[in-house]
Parts: structure tokens; sequence; C-alpha cells
């Protein structure tokens, strides 16, 4: 599904990732987990496709394509998606709105129809009582006064709603009350099958309670340090990075 | 990211195609003799056979504008205007002595209005998907083409004609109220227009009647060289309601053309008139080149206790917007309303905001003026509050946003109050932003092409304005906000 080969990345002449190399086969759960600023969001950043990340060095495959130099709406509309680690805010554009409006731009580019109003009110209702979320969210400004939880409520409304092939989660559980991080798990793995793949980026072992990842790996200093089972973020929440910090 | 260069010329070729309103109707024209003289201006006179009354009022104007100077106060930059190399008049060729109904209009007129989405014949419209029906009165260059749905709104007793025909068939109400409200000697442009107008709308909504459909004008400037000069009048009888909207476009010119409207509303005891303006007149090229001067003159007195009149304009078009709507508040109780969005790109310029005058008691006042600007345009929005001594308990509410794209235009808000009532309360509030990087990005994360992001992001600052529309129109007006900021970022 996903294969970063020995990625370089830069942001403003600083070198950020140094040679990262990653592969989320499809249907398998990754998840990163490293310390602060060593890197995560400007993976997901990268692989979604933002301006001013430049890839020096390295490719990024997604489903058999080379998606180094695609703009962030073609990777969207191939089935990639990110959820943000902070969610934006784009006032006077309802979250309906804005949901009908991505869902028929990832149609459009893929030779597809528009979604039928009917049909689009159906799922978002679904969705959206599926994920607890209160109608009256979908009414407001994109984000817009919204609580750190609600926000990333949102982001998994999206994920569900937009329902990609391949979805990076980069902190969607901060913030998160229990049962919000319950709600949202039982959506990731109701998406879960052995055609989609996930990759989690978390500070907290107890996210993977809920999301059971295949795969777990460490990121530091801009590279993968070490790729392990589920028992790797365990390891983990006892020890800290101090050994892969030290490493460099 | 992508090819640049690929991209460039991707662009230049959509920038050519994207004022998909600037094809030129080729017909054959009645022309007065280019300049302006007296003689033109009675030869427009003439050709309206009008009374001897409205002749005089016209040169009256001429006289005092070739001493009036030009407006100089507003922000903008404007080449000197050579007055004598325009024609005044022009219209298409027809046989004078038939009278014209809809079925003698030239098709190829018929045709140019299709083409811009506004059918002329009614029965279209009746077979449409559109469940609530628009009247349209279309004005090609100086004259009424076409009016449509007379019929019918004669039944509930509405005037709905061309100025030329209000002024044969209902000339006491003409005479009474044409520039009652916008006197000859208010500006220089608006006194051009008292001496040259050709052609615009009249209404007359009768006491307690609801207009049974929206009405419109749809301006059309064809001719090279021409300007367009159009009249509109709207008076709303005790407790009568009714909403208008206007379009415009022209085609694509090298050089700029005048257009300099007046348009007066006068609304009655309980009566309300709600206008709209979704003006998308010929912007100019991405260097500045051609394109519509649009030196309007929009004026409204709420001269009955309880009436309100309210403006919403959308201003993506025009090289230069010179334009005010604004509402005398002298009945009490009165209300009145200004919801503007004014969408600047490349070189436009825009000066545009509103006067509200609160001359009775409790009347009221809302303002909210949104300013996008992109590429190297500029755009003011200018707004005067007056509260006179007898204005016992006038409020006023302004709100002011201005919104950047890109590094390069400016925004510049103008307040102006003027309180000589200590009991009127008057609130000003006004803010600058930005689209953001995160913003683009959030929306092209989510399958949004940048273009498409940038249109979504602004429709949301807009709001507030937009749903002040009528339904049928909003739609046309969020796809415009699009176009016009087509190349803007990237
Ligand atoms: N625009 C920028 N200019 C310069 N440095 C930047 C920029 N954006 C990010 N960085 C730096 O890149 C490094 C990696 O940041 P990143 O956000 O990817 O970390 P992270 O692993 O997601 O951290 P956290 O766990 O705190 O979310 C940090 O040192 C950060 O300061
Ligand atoms: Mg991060």
């Amino acid at each position: 599904m996903l294969k970063i080969k020995n990625l370089h990345v830069e942001i403003d002449g600083k070198e950020i990732l140094k040679g990262l190399t990653l592969e989320v086969p499809k249907g398998e759960v990754h998840a990163i987990m490293g310390p602060n600023g060593s890197g995560k969001s400007t993976l997901s950043y990268v692989v979604a496709g933002r301006d001013g990340y430049e890839v020096t060095k390295g490719s990024i495959e997604f489903m058999g394509k080379d998606i180094t130099e695609m703009d962030p709406d073609e990777r969207a509309a191939l089935g990639l998606f990110l959820g943000f680690q902070y969610p934006v805010e784009i006032p006077g554009v309802t979250t309906t709105n804005f949901l009908k409006t991505a869902i028929n731009a990832q149609r459009k580019a893929r030779g597809e129809d528009d979604i039928s109003p009917v049909d689009f009110l159906k799922l978002q209702k679904a969705k959206t009582e599926q994920l607890g979320i209160v109608p009256d969210m979908l009414k407001r400004g994109v984000n817009v006064g919204f609580s750190g939880g609600e926000k990333k409520r949102n982001e998994v409304l999206q994920l569900s709603m937009l329902d990609p092939k391949f979805a990076i989660l980069d902190e969607t559980d901060s913030g998160l009350d229990i049962d919000a991080l319950k709600t949202v798990a039982e959506g990731v793995n109701a998406m879960r099958g052995s055609e989609k793949s996930f990759l989690v980026i978390t500070h907290y072992q107890r996210l993977l309670d809920y999301i059971k990842p295949d795969v777990v790996h460490v990121l530091a200093h801009g590279k993968i340090q070490k790729t392990g089972g589920p028992e790797l973020a365990h390891e983990l929440e006892e020890k800290g990075y101090e050994e892969y910090i030290n490493a460099a | 990211m992508s090819n640049r260069f690929a991209q460039e010329t991707l662009d230049t070729v959509k920038n050519l195609e994207k004022y998909d309103a600037g094809f030129v109707t080729d017909i054959e024209m009645e022309k007065a003799p280019k300049g302006l003289n007296e003689d033109i201006i009675r030869f427009i006179s003439a050709k309206k056979k009008e009374p001897e009354w409205l002749l005089e009022e016209r040169l009256k104007a001429y006289k005092h504008w070739q001493d009036m100077p030009e407006p100089n106060w507003a922000k903008l930059k404007i080449d000197p205007i050579d007055y004598n190399d325009a024609y005044y008049y022009a219209a298409p060729k027809r046989d004078e002595d038939k009278p014209e109904t809809l079925d003698d209009v030239d098709p190829k007129i018929l045709e140019t209005y299709e083409k811009l989405g506004i059918p002329l014949k009614e029965q279209e419209i009746l077979a449409g998907v559109k469940t609530r029906k628009v009247a349209v009165d279309a004005v090609f260059d100086s004259v009424s083409v076409a009016t449509t749905f007379r019929e019918e709104l004669k039944k509930a007793g509405v005037v709905f004609c061309s100025i030329s025909e209000a002024v044969q068939e209902y000339p006491d109400m003409v005479k009474k109220y044409l520039g009652s409200v916008v006197p000859m000697t208010d500006n220089k442009h608006a006194c051009l227009n008292a001496a040259v107008f050709t052609d615009g709308t009249f209404v007359y909504i009768p006491k307690g009647v609801r207009c049974p459909m929206e009405l419109s004008t749809y301006f059309r400037i064809n001719e090279a060289n021409t300007g367009q000069f159009e009249r509109t009048l709207i008076i709303a009888d005790e407790g009568s309601y009714v909403s208008y909207l206007e379009g415009c476009t022209a085609p694509m010119r090298d050089e700029n053309q005048l257009h300099a409207a007046v348009v007066e509303l006068i609304a009655l005891d309980d009566a309300e008139i709600k206008y709209s303006t979704v003006q998308n007149w010929y912007p100019g090229d991405e260097n500045g080149k051609g394109g519509i001067y649009n030196f309007v003159t929009k004026r409204g007195i709420c001269k009955g206790k309880n009436s309100k009149i309210s403006w919403t304009q959308v201003e993506t078009g025009s090289a230069i917007t010179w334009k005010y709507p604004s509402c005398i508040l002298a009945g009490e109780n009165s209300v009145g309303e200004f919801y503007s969005v004014a969408i600047t790109n490349n070189y436009q310029q825009a000066d545009t905001g509103t006067k509200m005058i609160h001359l009775g008691k409790n009347t009221k006042s809302r303002i909210i003026a949104k300013g996008i600007s992109a590429g190297k345009s500029d755009s003011t929005y200018r707004g005067l509050v007056r509260i006179s001594p007898k204005a016992v308990g006038a409020r006023n509410y302004t709100q002011c946003d201005s919104l950047l794209i890109g590094d390069q235009c400016g925004a510049h808000t103008v307040p102006y109050i003027e309180n000589k009532n200590m009991s009127a309360v008057v609130e000003h509030e006004a803010t600058t932003s930005k689209i953001s990087e995160d913003q683009l990005f959030y929306c092209q994360q989510r399958g949004i092409s940048e273009e498409d992001a940038v249109a979504l992001i602004v429709n949301g600052f807009c709001r507030e304005v937009m749903q002040h529309l009528p339904m049928e129109f909003a739609v046309e007006a969020q796809k415009l906000v699009g176009i016009s900021l087509e190349g803007s970022v990237g």
C-alpha cells in the first residue's frame, strides 16, 4: 500500500527526515511512536503532499504509484487521508458543506458522478450517529469554536465519510476523553479490513489497546530506529525513548 | 511541486476563457454620432419622444455637469476620461412603427441572453425546474429590449416596465419621483446620467401588494466605445413588498467603458424594498488593460414610518468600482441595511460602501461589508453613518471584514461617523485576515483543489452577506466568487 524509501525531507533548508524507510502493506495497521520533535507530523505532511516540505532524496510510493511529486488533492483522490494533529478552522463553511464538497471533488477526480443529496444526507446521518456527534456541530463552521476533543471527532467523521484506502492518524487520541477514545477506536476498527491500511501516530499505549497494531515503529532523529510487534509499545511505555535519543 | 511551466501554460489558457460573458453579439445597431453635446441630448430625447419638461431637465443637467469637478475623494487611480470619445446612444435597429412584443425581439439578442443564462421567453421559464418565477427587464446597450411577465404582474397591479415607457405611461409618478432621491447636482457621474440616460427600469408596487415574483434587470453592454447610462426608479407604496435584482456583463475589450447609473428607491409607510446586485462587468485582463468603469449612484429613501430598504451587493467585476448604495432613514422606525461583498483581483480597484443617514426617531441601520483582495488589486470600504439631532434612539451596527490573498494587494477601511444625538448607539467592528496555508492544505488534503479551496474559504467568509441574496441567485453568485478569484493563488 505505502512504500517509503530512504526519504530525506527539508523544511526551510533544515533536514528533518534523514533517510526514513517504511512499508505499510495492504490490510495492516502500523503504529509510530517517538519523542516530541522527532518528525512524526513531518512524515504525515510529506506523505500528504504539503507545500514547503521538500523531498531531497528518496521516494514515496502509494498503491504502486510514485506520488512524490503529486498535489495533495490528487493524493486524496487516490484514497489517502490524514487526520490532523491540529485540525484547522474554516469560518463560515459548514462541516456539511465541507464534507459534501470534499466527497464530490474526490469523486470528480476519479471520474464519478456527484453523490446524490439524499445519499449524502443518509451517509452523514449514519456516521454522525455512529460516532456520537451532535448534529448541531455539522451546521457550524468547520472546527470553529470546537473543543479539542470535538475537533478530533470531526476528523474521524471525515475519515469515515471519505472512506479512504489508507489513513494516517496523527495523535487523533490526544484530547479525547475515555468514552470518545473508545468510540473513535470503534470507528476505525469498523473500517479495518483486508483492503484498508492505517498508520497511527500516538504517544500512548492506551489507544493501541483499542486499535491493535500489527507493527510498531519507533521514530527518532528523522529515522525509523526500531520495528517490532505490539509488545514494543509496552516496552516504550515502560522505558521511554532514552535509548533512541542517546543512540544518535 | 508540479511542473511549473506546464502549469503556467494551463493557467494562461484558462485565463483567456475565464470571463465567459466576454463575447460580442454581432448585430446591426443604430447609434448617435460620437461625442457629448446638446444636440446628442436632444437626439436621445427625441428618440424617446419625451415630453418637453424632461428635455429641459436633461439640458439643465448637462450645463451643470460641464462645471462640476470629478469626485476625487475616493482612493482610486483613474485615468482621465475623454467624454467626447464615446457613443451615448446605441440601440439594436428595429422597425419603429411596429409595437414590440417578445416575439419581435431579434433572435440574436435572445440568444445573447440565453448564453448568459437569462431566458427571456416566458414559456421557457415556466417549463424550467425553477418553481419561483423571475421577471426580467433586459437592457441591451442603451435600450430595454424586452420585459417579461408584464401581463401577469399587471394583474397584481404591479408596474414593471422600461423607464422610457414609464415616461409615456405614468408621467406623473416619474415627474414626482425622478431625481427626488438623487438630485442631478449630487455628483458628476449622477449629473451625467441625468443628462444622457437612455433607459432603465421602472417599478411601482401599489398599496398593500406583495410583488408575486422576483423582479430583475439584466444589463448588457455590447457595443464598443459606448457608455451605459441607465436609470432605475422603484416606488413601493404603503405596506407593499418587492425584491429586485440586477445583473451586469460586458464583452472583453481593451478600452475602458463607462457605466454611470443612477438608482432611486422610495419606500412609503410600512413598505419594504430588497435590492440585490450581482455585478460582473468585464474587469479588464490580468495586466489591468480594459474593463468597465462602474461609477454608480444608488440611494433609497425610507420616507414612511416602519419602512425598510435593504441593499445586497456582490461586486466581482469592473476595472474600477465607485459605488455607495445608501439609505435616507426619514420615517420613524425605518430600517436601512447594506450587505456587501466586493472582490478585486489582478489590477482591479474598488472604493465602495454606504451612507446611512438617520433622520427619523428610532431608525436602525446595519452594515456588513466583506472585502476580498487578491493579485495587485486594491479595495476600500468607505462608509458614513450620520445621526441627525432629531434621530432619537437611532442605532447603527457596522462590521467590516477584509480578507487578503497574497501580499501585493491592499485593503482599507474608512468609516465616518457623525453622531449629533446623545441617545444614539453606533457600533463599529473591523477585522483583517488572510487565507492561511493551513486552511488551503486542509482542504486540499480532503481532495479539494487549490482553486476550489480558495472559492470555498472565500464563500465561507462572505456567508453572512450571501445568505441575503434571493435563493435563485445565491448559487450563481457563489460560483462567480470562485471564477473571479481564479489564478489568485499558486
Ligand atoms: N516550518 C518549520 N520550520 C523549521 N522547523 C520546523 C518547521 N516545522 C517543523 N519543524 C521542526 O521539525 C521537527 C519535527 O517536527 P514534527 O512536528 O514533525 O514533530 P513530531 O514528531 O510530530 O512532534 P510531536 O510529538 O510534538 O507532535 C521539530 O524540531 C520542529 O521544530
Ligand atoms: Mg506531531
